[in-house]
This record gives C-alpha cells, structure tokens and sequence, in this order.
C-alpha cells in the first residue's frame, strides 16, 4: 500500500479502501461500505466536535464511496467547513468533494463562494490556487456570477504568481464558456493579449487558451493578438531544441503552446500586415522542413509531438487558402504519411488530405495519391482508417476519376462495415449523378448499387433514379431494358421490385418491340415478384399494372383477372383493396382516350437541390459536407472557364417527395411550393379569416423583449427558434442608415420559397422609407443569407416596421413576424454643451408640451456605468457636470430627418432608496419627447 | 464578418476542448474520471461504460483515435491501464495522445514507478495532478519540471 508506506496518507482511509478491495462479492461491498457510512454518520452527529484531521479523513472516504457509484446524502456541510481550514490538505480535501459531488443547494453554495472569496483574497498562491481549481470544475452560472468580475483583475495583477495566472486565465474562460454574458470585457482585455509575451512559457499556454476563445466571438477585440501569436511562434519554431529548457519535449521545442498558437491564428484571415504575413510564412515553411529532416530521436514522443505541430499547421495553411506554395507542400508531405508504417499518421493524412482536396490550390495534387487511397480502402485494417479513405475519394472525386472511383467504391460496398454501408452508399449515388457524362452509367450504378446493398438504400436514392430516368428521355429506353434484366434475377432486392415496377410501367413501351421482353412477360415478370414483396410495394406494383392496361391493351384481360381475384379485392389492407377495386373499375369503364389521359406518362420533376445530398448533409452534420460541396462547385466553375455542363447542373435539382403512388391516389396531393395562399386564393381557410391580402403571423413571443435590446444598440440577434436565426448589424448617420439582417438556416434541410417582407404600417410609411431587395429563395440547411435594408427618416415616427417571414420548412410552412428595431433615437446626433448653455435651453423648451416626464420603477439594477452606458447607446450626448446633483444624469442631441431638425434634452434623475427614475424629456416637439421618453423609459 | 461570425458561433457555441478524462482497467473499472462538461450521473455511468466498450476492442494496429459520438476519443493504453481524452471531432489527435503521455510520465515520476493501486489509495492525490496539467479542459502546464516542483512543493505542506 504505496500511500501508506509514504506515510502521509491516512492511515484509515487506506485500510478502508484495502477492505472493499478483499470485499469477494458485491454484497460484501455494500455490506462494508454501509457499515461504514453509519460510523461515519455517527461521528458527524457525535457530540464530540471532530478535529480537521478526523473530518478529512472521513470526507475522503465519504468522496471513496461516491466514486464507487454509491449515492452520498450528506456530509457536504462537514466538507464545506473543512474549505475553511488553514491545513492545506484539509482544504484541499474539501474543495475536491465539492467539485465532485457539485450540489446546486443554494444554501451550501453561499457558503461555498465565501471560503472561496476568502482564499481568492488570501494571497497565499496555494489556496488562491485551490479556489480557481474549484470554480474552473464547477463553473456553475452563480460562481460566475459572483466572482466573473473579480478573476480578470488576479489574472493582470501585476503581483499575481505565475501559477496563479494560469489558473486565473483558465478559470476565466470556463465561466466565459458557461456564462459569457456575465462576463464584462474591459481594459483587461488588452493586458491578457499582452500575457502571450510573457516570460512563463506556462502562463502563455493557459493564457492562449483564453484568448483563442474571446477571439472566436470578439474577432476584433483581439485582432492585435495576431502580430503577437505570430512572434511568439516564431521565436518557437526557430530556436534550438535545448534553448526551452522545461518547455522542450523529446527534443521538440513547446510543441503544445506551437499548436495552441496554430489554433488562434485560425479565427482570423491571413495577416493583412506584410512583414507579419511573412514571419508566419517563414514560420510555416520552417516546421514543413523540420518534417522533412531525420529524427533528432527513434522515440514515438518525438514524432508525435513534431507531427502534431506539422498538422495543425497544415491546418491553418488550408484555412488561410492562399498561399499556392504551402499547400502543395503541405499535400506532399501528407502522401508521405499516407504509406508510413504508423496507422494514426494515415488515418490523419487521409483526414487532413481531405479538406486539401477542397481548394483549387491542392485538388490536383490531391488526385495524384488516388491509387494510394484506393489501397488504404482495400488494405487497412482499421474500419475508422477505411471510412477516411472513403472520405477522401469522395473528396477528390471529379469528373476525370468518378468512374474509377465510383467503381472501387462499389467493389469496396460488398465487404465494407456494416457500419459505414448507407453513407457509401450515398455517396456513390451523388457521384454517379454529379459526374455522369453518360446516363446509362448512372442506371447501372445505381442498379448496382441496389444489388450490392439494397437493404442500405434508403428511399431517397431510388426517388431519384426515378426521377433522374424520367426527367431525361434519351436514358429511358436503356432503363427499361436494364432493370428488365435485372429483374430475371431468381432474388432480387424489393428496392429493384420498387424502381423495376416503376420504370417499367412509365417505359415499358420502349422494350415491349422485343418478343423476349413483351408486355405479357414484363407483367409475369413483375408479378412473379408481387407475393414476396410488402404492403407499399405491392401497392406501387398495382398501379404498374392499371399503367400497363393502358400501355398495352393486349394484356388487359390478364391483369383484369388478377385485379379481380379475391387476394385483390378482398385484401386485408385498406391501401391495396381500394387500389384493386378502383383500377379494375378504371379499367372496365373508362374509354381508351379517358384511360390515356389518366395514365399519362409521369411529367417531368421541377428540378432542386438532390435529397440524397441533402441526407448526407444530415448523416454528416451540415458544415461539412455543404463547405466540400460548395468549393467544389465554385471551383470546377473556375476551372473550365464556364457554366457546368449539364449533368452537373442535375445534381442541383431533386426530388419532389415523388410518392411510391404512379397517380397519386394514395395520398394527399403535395401542397403547391409557392407563397402561402394569397390574395385570390379563392375559398381556403386562412382568407376566410384575414382581411390583409397576405396572411402575417401575429409578432413572435419574446418580440417586445428583443426589440427593447435594440434600442441602445445596433447588432446582436433579433430572433431565434429552433429553424431559423435573425441576426443585425446596422448604422445610422443623420437621417439616413443601413440595416443588415442575416437570416441563419439552424437545420440542415433547405428552406424553400423564404420570403421575407417589411412591412410599413399607413400611419409609418410616409414617415420611413425602406428599401431592399429580396433573398433567395432557398437557404440552404446550415446557411446564412444576408440582405441590406437602406432607409431614411423623412419626418418622426413612432410605431416600428414589422419584419414578417414565410417559408417551407420540410412539409410544413412557416409563417413568423418580429418588430424591427428602427426607432426614432437612430438618427440621434449627440451634441456637447456646457452646463449653462444646457439650461438656457431646457428654459426656452419650457412650453408644457414640450415637455415629457415619467417615473417609473426601476427593472434592472442601478448601476451608474451601465445607466451611462445606455444613454450613449440611445444616441444622446452624455453632459458631464452639468446637473448640479452628480447623481443624475443629462443627455443632449438633434434628432435628424429629412424635413426637419429636433433639438433634445434629456434628464435622468435615479432615486436609488425608492429604486425609481424619474425621466424627463424637453424636446421642440411633443411626438418626438413622449415617443423618446417611452424608448427610454423602457431601458432601465 | 459578421456573416461568419454568426455562423461560427452555431459551430463553436460549445467549444470546449477536453470533454473528460478517464483512466479505466481492462475490467472497466473506472480509476480515476474528471468531467469537463455536464453530465447527470446515470449519463456519467453510460459514458464510462461505452469508452471501455469501444477503446477496449482495438489492438495495436490500430489508430489511438476512435469516433465517439458527436467527439472523439484519444486514447493510449499502459499495461493494463486505458487513459482516454474525450476531445471535439477537429481537435488535434497527436497534441492530446502526447498530452496523455506527458501526464503518465508525470505519474510514473510523481509516485515513483506508478502502478494501478497507487491510483486507488491516492486518488485525492490524482486529481490534484489533473488540476495541475488541465484546466478547464483545456491544457493548463505542460513542463514536467514545473508540474513536479508544485506537486512537492504541495506535498510539503501535508
């Protein structure tokens, strides 16, 4: 017992963990382990008060038998006391069994934050360490709230201990990561960028840390951290294997702080700043030629650690895309890996390589290691190894290899993984359909496709075929003959029963000429597979048959009888009962002109994005796939200097839900794509009951509450449910301003027909003029579309314009409304005066209509700074030392539009006792203070 | 940029780096699990559960990296014991497999020769070693020398 043998453990903690060690049963555990929870409970209870030591003691065993998986109820209160201790190791015991054992009792947490406010306050490291540590842990909303404001001022106290300040910076973006909000950015921010300077190579890392994540959400806060990020990295790379001392890692300078560095320099764009754009480029070239050199050590630490620097430098090569050179480089270096004798460097150089294969600059060399992926697909033995393999050949498919590469895919799909079967399959399906040059491949790819792994072929796949083969005449007559063929075999998958019947009955006609596929043997053919198929199948199948009633006379008789037998009309199944009796019906009493028109060939699918693209997204998670998907499209159109051909063109158009139904008997029709009914809809439902000639969605819930945000501020986000975001970033100057609103696809299905509209009311719209222009109507799933709304104030104004959006989401259509935050205020120009000419002023505004005042209770908490900080935002000028009451505050500012001029004044005067305001506002005209005075009002 | 900003902040709204760390036997007994992310218990239960089932079932030959979820799992095995990362799927896999080393020579120094049992009857002590290499989830120190000086540094104070 090594803790023992030390002689600084506890001696009974050991000897307890030594007994549930020798426990031979469960039961035995839990016999021991309760026997000892009630001595511990006792000894709580005791009147005997325990010493830290006891109290650690049995804290820790308390932690012992949580870890277990048993259920601990009490002892917190013992554990919070020992937080109090002086004893490091008591202390440290407490801190522990809170951090593990985190209750959300409001009662301990008070508690807890005191002894943890006491230590940050201690100034003895050990414990301000201890403190930092729990709260990193726990990170709850409340330990932000209490002590957010206070770890940014240990981080860049000038006295703190370096270990501290690693704590500190970590500390810190825990609670950034779990409450950003109550994280307030100050003048702190530009002394935690300055940390990457430091001395303490420790204290760099934890603090890149820090700043890789404020720089992600406040780009431009943190911008000057890249002249910083570049240097330090540099200083890195470039020194001597020894010169880092306690930084340096089987002969590998830093290499963790190196990727860190690595990783912040990819929120931003290559730096604009030439001689720092160069440094960077030195740096990456030097760790792609420290690649090339011999091992300075055969131990695996060392490569490891040099090629984790190498592939996150790679990763920013790629991110930044601009540098031709680099990678080219970077995608040689990779094909070295890809037939190095250690698995993790494949598996990585596959996965790398495969974001190279996205940029115009590296494709081409990308395609050069096909035969090397293909191998990797047919040799690796580990299936995550395969499935990258896969990745890549999707990746750097084009039209000069898909054929090849759709190939072994398919020959790779009859053994592949189970696991990774429906993805292969996809992607073969999109491959076939983007890079067909020739139709007839397509069928026989995807019929392959379906013999290969029918049971992985989801129905988005065989939709499509259809639609493909219906939408393109001159592949129809092969389709027919193909899946003719394909059908002959003694067990064919339903799926091929599915899209045989199908094609077969829009184009049988094509291969009835020939006596070995005449329409009697179609339908024998066909129908000899009708038993051993399910419900949905069989129902697709009799409508084939009544499609070959009209197709072929010759054997109408013969399907009459079938429809007529009583497995037909008599089926237990509602779906297929109807069908029979209403084909045979059809097909008795209507006249050959009646049935032609009914039976008519399918017309062709409007063409959209494929589904099948689409479920990949979904299996894949959107950003990857649709990031892939569109370089290469922009790309290939670079390429060749022109528009796609067409195949290519089809792989943006899709599927309809073509239901397995030829006449769509069996379900309702598809609603119309296309704005919600309107004006001249005619009888529906929805103009029964509006008056408007669009049909707008009462405002969203929250509405009110976003819009008052915007009142002191121009960006941030307006609106958000579980499809769709609404972003804005606007600017106003005098009378005139510019909105920018992003619309955020939250899924990753595509949303159609999204048309968003501005709506003016009467009373608003001589008053404000707004124009835009309209969106595309598709946003893609996981996309972002922007659109720039110009306006101008012609005179003041007091309602706001509504922002009413509709679209089809799925089958279902959505119809959503916000206000829009123009408000009178945005076209504030702050003016400063002093003190005397402000009340000469407020005198002459002293016409009792001129003057607006409210008081009223006060909402959030009277903070000075924020109330200052709301003023400025609101537009005014805030008048320093000019009310004589420091307390209060004023404002001054002209309001612009184009008719006229507004002169305002404002006073704000907070009675911190009653928690009211008292606002008041003096202004040339009477609309302009009460609608000002309201907008205010509703801030603090 | 703004329009990526926004996009960003969906991909990254939860970005944080390590996810967990476990130290588990080939029996699945958990010997040490520090969580950097919520989790209830029974989730925290079926997590430990599904790392000993997918990491367990690879041999040399393969990759130390294994899909896990919507994560990653970066593991290394020493003797019987398996230490895993759970990391985001774009996090660098060799940085955090030679984080598991640094931390396991940190070990192997700190309790002299480590072995599984120093890790039952010390494990108070382990967490402090966590503590002391990551934070937060992200890696706090990584000098050797500097981890062990605080580590004695805190010893001499028991």
């Amino acid at each position: 017992m090594p803790a023992v043998s030390k002689g600084d453990g506890m001696r009974g903690l050991a000897v307890f963990i030594s007994d549930i060690r020798n426990c031979k049963s469960k039961e035995a555990e839990i016999k021991r382990i309760n026997k000892e929870l009630a001595n511990i409970r006792s000894k709580f209870k005791g009147d005997k008060a325990l010493d830290g030591y006891s109290k650690k003691k049995y804290v820790c065993k308390l932690l012992f038998i949580f870890l277990l998986g048993h259920d601990i109820d009490f002892g917190h209160m013992e554990a919070v006391n020992l937080l109090s201790s002086n004893r490091y190791t008591e202390k440290q015991i407490g801190y522990l069994f809170i951090s593990v054992l985190v209750n959300s009792n409001s009662e301990l947490i008070r508690l807890i934050n005191n002894a943890i406010k006491n230590d940050l306050a201690s100034r003895n490291p050990t414990f301000m360490g201890l403190a930092l540590h729990c709260i990193a842990s726990v990170g709850s909303r409340e330990m932000a709230e209490a002590f957010a404001g206070e770890i940014p001022k240990v981080l860049v106290a000038g006295d703190t201990m370096d270990s501290v300040k690693q704590s500190a910076a970590l500390c810190l973006l825990r609670l950034y990561r779990t409450s950003p909000d109550l994280v307030p950015m100050g003048d702190w921010t530009s002394r935690v960028v300055h940390l990457l300077n430091d001395q303490h190579l420790g204290v760099v890392t934890a603090a890149t840390s820090l700043i890789t994540t404020l720089a992600q959400k406040n780009p431009e806060e943190f911008k000057t951290s890249v002249s910083l990020a570049v240097s330090r990295l540099s200083r890195i790379v470039t020194s001597a294997s020894t010169d880092l001392q306690d930084y340096t890692y089987y002969f590998v300078p830093a290499p963790w702080l190196s990727v860190k560095l690595l990783r912040l320099l990819q929120c931003y764009p290559p730096p604009e700043d030439p001689a720092v754009r160069g440094r960077l480029t030195e740096c990456l070239e030097t760790i792609l030629n420290k690649a090339q050199e011999p091992p300075k050590s055969k131990k695996v630490q060392h490569s490891n650690a040099k090629n984790a620097v190498l592939f996150e430098a790679i990763s920013l090569i790629i991110h930044h895309d601009s540098e031709p050179n680099l990678l080219v480089r970077a995608c040689n270096q990779l094909g070295q890996f890809l037939q190095h004798r250690e698995t993790n460097l494949r598996y990585l150089a596959l996965e790398s390589m495969c974001t190279l294969a996205s940029s115009e600059f590296s494709h081409e060399a990308v395609k050069t290691h096909i035969e090397t992926v293909i191998n990797a697909l047919k040799t690796e033995r580990d299936v995550s190894v395969r499935q990258r393999a896969v990745d890549l050949l999707y990746a750097m498919c084009d039209r000069s290899n898909a054929p090849q590469i759709v190939a072994e895919m398919l020959s790779y799909l009859e053994t592949a993984d189970y696991s990774i079967r429906e993805e292969i399959v996809l992607k073969v399906a999109i491959l076939a359909e983007k890079y067909a040059v020739d139709y007839t491949w397509y069928v026989d790819t995807i019929l392959n496709l379906i013999r290969i792994a029918g049971d992985y072929v989801s129905e988005e796949v065989w939709y499509r075929v259809i639609q493909i083969v219906i939408n393109r005449d001159d592949v129809q007559g092969y389709a027919a003959k193909t899946v003719f063929e394909a059908l002959q075999a003694p067990a064919c998958h339903e799926n091929l029963v599915k899209v045989g019947g199908y094609i077969l009955g829009e184009f049988g006609n094509l291969i009835a000429g020939d006596p070995r596929s005449s329409p009697l043997i179609q339908f024998n053919l066909l129908h000899s597979k009708f038993h051993l198929c399910s419900v949905p199948t069989r129902a697709l199948l009799l409508s084939t048959y009544i499609k070959f009633v009209n197709l072929f006379p010759e054997v109408k008789p013969t399907i009459q009888d079938v429809l007529r037998s009583d497995s037909q009309l008599r089926n237990a199944d509602v779906e297929l009962q109807q069908r029979a009796v209403e084909y045979l019906r059809l097909s008795t009493v209507a006249s050959t002109d009646i049935l032609a028109t009914v039976l008519e060939e399918m017309p062709p699918f409007p063409e959209r994005e494929s589904s099948i693209l689409a479920k990949l997204k979904k299996k894949k998670g959107p950003s990857t796939v649709t990031d892939l998907e569109d370089t290469k499209r922009e790309r290939s159109v670079d390429v060749n200097g022109g528009p796609e051909p067409a195949p290519a063109s089809t792989s943006a158009m899709s599927t309809p839900s073509p239901s397995a139904d030829l006449l769509g008997l069996g379900a309702a029709p598809p609603a119309p794509a296309g704005p919600p009914p309107s004006s001249g809809g005619g009888g529906l439902l929805v103009d029964v009951f509006s008056d408007s000639a669009s049909v707008v969605a009462p405002l969203a819930p929250g509405s009110e509450d976003n819009f008052a945000r915007f009142v002191c501020k121009n960006n941030g986000v307006l609106f958000e449910n579980q499809l769709l975001q609404i972003g804005l970033k606007s600017e106003f100057r005098q009378n005139l301003g510019r909105m920018f609103i992003f619309y955020g696809n939250k899924t990753s299905t595509q949303f159609l027909n999204f048309t968003p509209t501005l709506i003016c009311s009467d009373d608003l719209q001589p008053n404000l003029n707004l124009q835009t222009k309209p969106v595309d109507p598709t946003v893609e799933g996981g996309a972002q579309v922007q659109q720039v709304v110009n306006i101008e104030c012609v005179s003041d104004f007091t309602e706001a314009p509504v922002l009413n959006i509709q679209f089809r989401y799925g089958g279902t259509f959505q119809n959503v409304s916000v206000q829009l935050p123009i408000t009178l205020n945005k076209f504030f120009q702050p003016t400063e005066m002093a003190s005397q000419d402000f009340f000469q002023r407020w005198k002459q505004l002293s016409n009792p209509q001129q003057e607006v005042q409210n008081i009223f209770k006060a909402k959030h908490p009277m903070d000075t700074e924020v109330t200052k900080a709301k003023i400025i935002g609101f537009g005014s000028a805030l008048l320093e030392e000019v009310d004589p009451n420091p307390a209060n505050f004023v404002g001054a500012g002209i309001i612009h539009t184009k008719t006229t001029q507004i002169g305002c004044l404002l006073r704000l005067e907070p009675n911190l006792q009653a928690q009211m305001y008292r606002l008041t506002l003096r202004t040339s005209k009477e609309a302009v203070s009460q609608r000002l005075c309201e907008l205010l009002s509703a801030q603090f | 940029m703004r329009l990526k900003r926004l996009g960003e902040l969906c991909k990254r709204r939860e970005g944080l780096e390590i996810r967990f760390i476990l130290i588990q036997n080939r029996a699945g007994k958990t010997r040490l699990a520090k969580w950097y992310m919520q989790f209830d218990d029974d989730e925290k239960q079926k997590l430990i559960e599904e790392v000993h089932a997918v990491v367990t079932v690879r041999d040399a030959k393969h990759t130390n990296f294994v899909e896990f979820r919507n994560f990653k799992i970066i593991y290394r095995r020493y003797a019987g014991l398996y230490f895993c990362i759970c990391v985001d799927v774009n996090d660098n896999n060799l940085a955090y497999l030679e984080a598991i080393h640094n931390f396991v020579e940190v070990l192997n120094e700190y309790f002299h020769n480590v072995c599984e049992l120093d890790l039952v009857f010390n494990f108070y002590k382990v967490y402090t070693v966590v503590d002391e290499m990551f934070l937060a989830g992200e890696i706090r120190e990584t000098s050797q020398t500097k981890v062990l000086k605080q580590l004695l540094m805190l010893q001499s104070l028991e």
